[in-house]
């Protein structure tokens, strides 16, 4: 552990924090941009080309503006809530893998913030911490319409938490069959993805595992309280939600937050599902350079078709009820997880071992 | 060095949120002193490489239970003027007494040596160690003590289910009794 490691552990830590802060300055001038098209506006043109420094604007905005806190606020976990908020959305995408390992002075660096061995649980912890801020947002206010998206967004949290962990045990159980001795490591899953089926359909657990595929994506937009699931913060119903009485920089985190959120969810959902960083690499016919950033280009590829979808489910689909958001949950995914976790395990052990009459 | 400045941390952090459970006046404040204290014993874990253990400590504490905690106050709605009578008889002389005897059993270990301080394979002293991961902890689970975790096991379906049931199968006797009093 000599000065460049320190420096190398840094500079990854950096470059994860400057990218998670680039896409959400571009996530939300896309989604705009996005919703504006499919509902024939125009969106954001104005600041920058394109109007691609909307959000630099709106930040600079929310930074110079009044914190109010509210009369009847518990000023302390008022105050901390939004932090609570911001932590775990960055350390989430600490264990992604976005891009091949690199030798730099020496050393092989893989591109990712920290390498676990428990990486998939860690991603479970920090979205399962994520709820906290929420829930202290929406109780520390002093308001009705907080605390009524805080404990919409407990209730809503735990329930999908529940049948995205589901999801991921099956498509980690068949990860297994490819990796040596099974990993809950990301990096060890997106390298268990390498290679194709039949010599053209690319190795991704998408295929076999769709199914796992479609309850993970469906539970990560509930996770991240997207539309149609956003019942959290029905402007209808809670003006809000749990950052009604949010303003300034304090709310910009709440923003800052969700966006990352959405681009670490579709990260990990990209990794688990679309084979990360992998695809061709043309190594030998293009120069060096070109060859090593291309892993990180299918990456930020893959991720972005997933962030796209969650536009564009946004953009067509009406809001959940409450009941119904619960039905999804409890009824149909939760017992759709646990099948499906029944079938593939026993479609992995006839492979691995065998018919059980042979 | 590394370990001995994090325990001391954490190890405060820890005692710290433990006094914040009890003292604090209101019932978030007692949840999170509550979770800062999980979050310090799990910082504690993965010093000593059990990551395992420190996520699902996080994931299962501080994700599921410790969310019921907070979502069971809101819903309760928390009330400033709780009752703190004390139902168990001659409970404080009782914790007192419980707490010397663990206190004499910890200083009578202490006393006859049986307490060192052992340098077990620490993150900071051997970036390489093996011992707290996934994959180590599986194999003894599945191989040795399959039996204990299969036991187990069977003990969480047993009270996951008897949970179903309390909740789903009421005796409509109950109901009644409650419209009755108008509750």
């Amino acid at each position: 552990m000599d000065r460049v490691d320190i420096l190398i552990v840094v500079g990854r830590v950096l470059l994860v924090f400057v990218l998670l802060l680039l896409t959400t300055v571009f996530n939300v001038w896309l989604e705009r941009k996005v919703v504006a098209d499919m509902q024939n506006r125009v969106g954001p043109d104005r600041a920058g080309p394109w109007g691609l420094l909307q959000t630099v604007a709106d930040g600079l905005k929310l930074f110079f503006k009044e914190q109010v806190t509210p009369a009847k606020a518990e000023y302390g976990m008022f105050a901390l809530a939004p932090l609570l908020a911001i932590v775990p959305a960055f350390l989430m995408f600490m264990v992604v893998p976005f891009g091949q390992p690199f030798t730099i002075a020496g050393r092989l660096v893989p591109l990712q913030g920290t390498e676990l061995n428990v990486g998939v649980l860690f991603v479970l912890a920090m979205s399962s911490l994520a709820v906290y801020a929420v829930v202290l947002a929406g109780w520390s206010s002093g308001s009705k319409y907080p605390l009524l998206g805080g404990v919409r967004a407990t209730a809503q949290a735990i329930s999908y938490e529940a049948a995205m962990g589901l999801a991921m045990v099956s498509v980690i159980m068949f990860a297994s069959t490819s990796t040596v001795g099974g990993s809950l490591s990301l990096s060890d899953i997106v390298a268990g993805q390498a290679g194709t089926y039949l010599g053209f359909v690319p190795r991704w657990n998408i295929f076999p595992q769709v199914v796992a595929f479609v309850i993970f994506f469906l539970a990560i937009i509930a996770e991240t309280n997207r539309s149609p699931f956003d019942l959290v913060e029905a402007e209808q119903e809670l003006v809000g939600g749990f950052h009604t009485e949010y303003s300034g920089m304090r709310f910009a985190m709440y923003q800052l937050a969700e966006y990352c959120n959405i681009f670490s969810m579709s990260a990990i959902c990209a990794t688990l599902f679309l084979g990360g960083w992998n695809g061709p690499t043309f190594e030998g016919d293009v120069p060096t350079f070109v060859s090593a950033i291309l892993p990180t280009v299918w990456f930020l590829i893959k991720t972005y078709a997933i962030i796209f979808s969650f536009f564009w489910i946004r953009a067509t689909m009406p809001r959940l009820r409450y009941d119904q958001l619960m039905q999804l949950g409890w009824k149909r995914l939760i017992p759709a997880a646990l099948v499906w976790l029944m079938v593939s395990t026993v479609a992995i052990s006839v492979r691995q071992f065998g018919l059980p009459w042979n | 060095m590394v370990e001995l400045v994090v325990f001391v941390l954490m190890g405060g952090g820890a005692l710290a949120g433990g006094v914040t459970v009890i003292k604090a006046r209101n019932p978030v404040y007692s949840a999170m002193g509550l979770l800062g204290t999980l979050f310090a014993i799990a910082v504690l874990y993965v010093m000593q490489l059990a990551h395992f253990v420190a996520a699902v400590q996080v994931i299962v504490y501080a994700g599921a239970v410790l969310t019921l905690f907070l979502f069971v106050i809101m819903m309760v709605g928390v009330d400033k003027e709780e009752d703190v009578r004390e139902t168990i008889p001659h409970q404080r002389r009782l914790a007192l007494a419980l707490g010397l005897i663990a206190i004499g059993i910890v200083v009578s270990l202490v006393a006859r040596g049986r307490f060192a301080w052992v340098p077990v394979a620490s993150a900071a002293a051997d970036p390489q160690a093996t011992n707290g991961t996934v994959q180590a902890l599986a194999e003894p689970m599945f191989t040795d003590w399959v039996l204990a975790f299969e036991a187990t096991a069977l003990l969480l379906t047993i009270a996951a289910a008897g949970t179903i049931a309390l909740a789903s199968f009421r005796r409509p006797v109950a109901d009644t009794a409650a419209e009755r009093t108008g509750v």
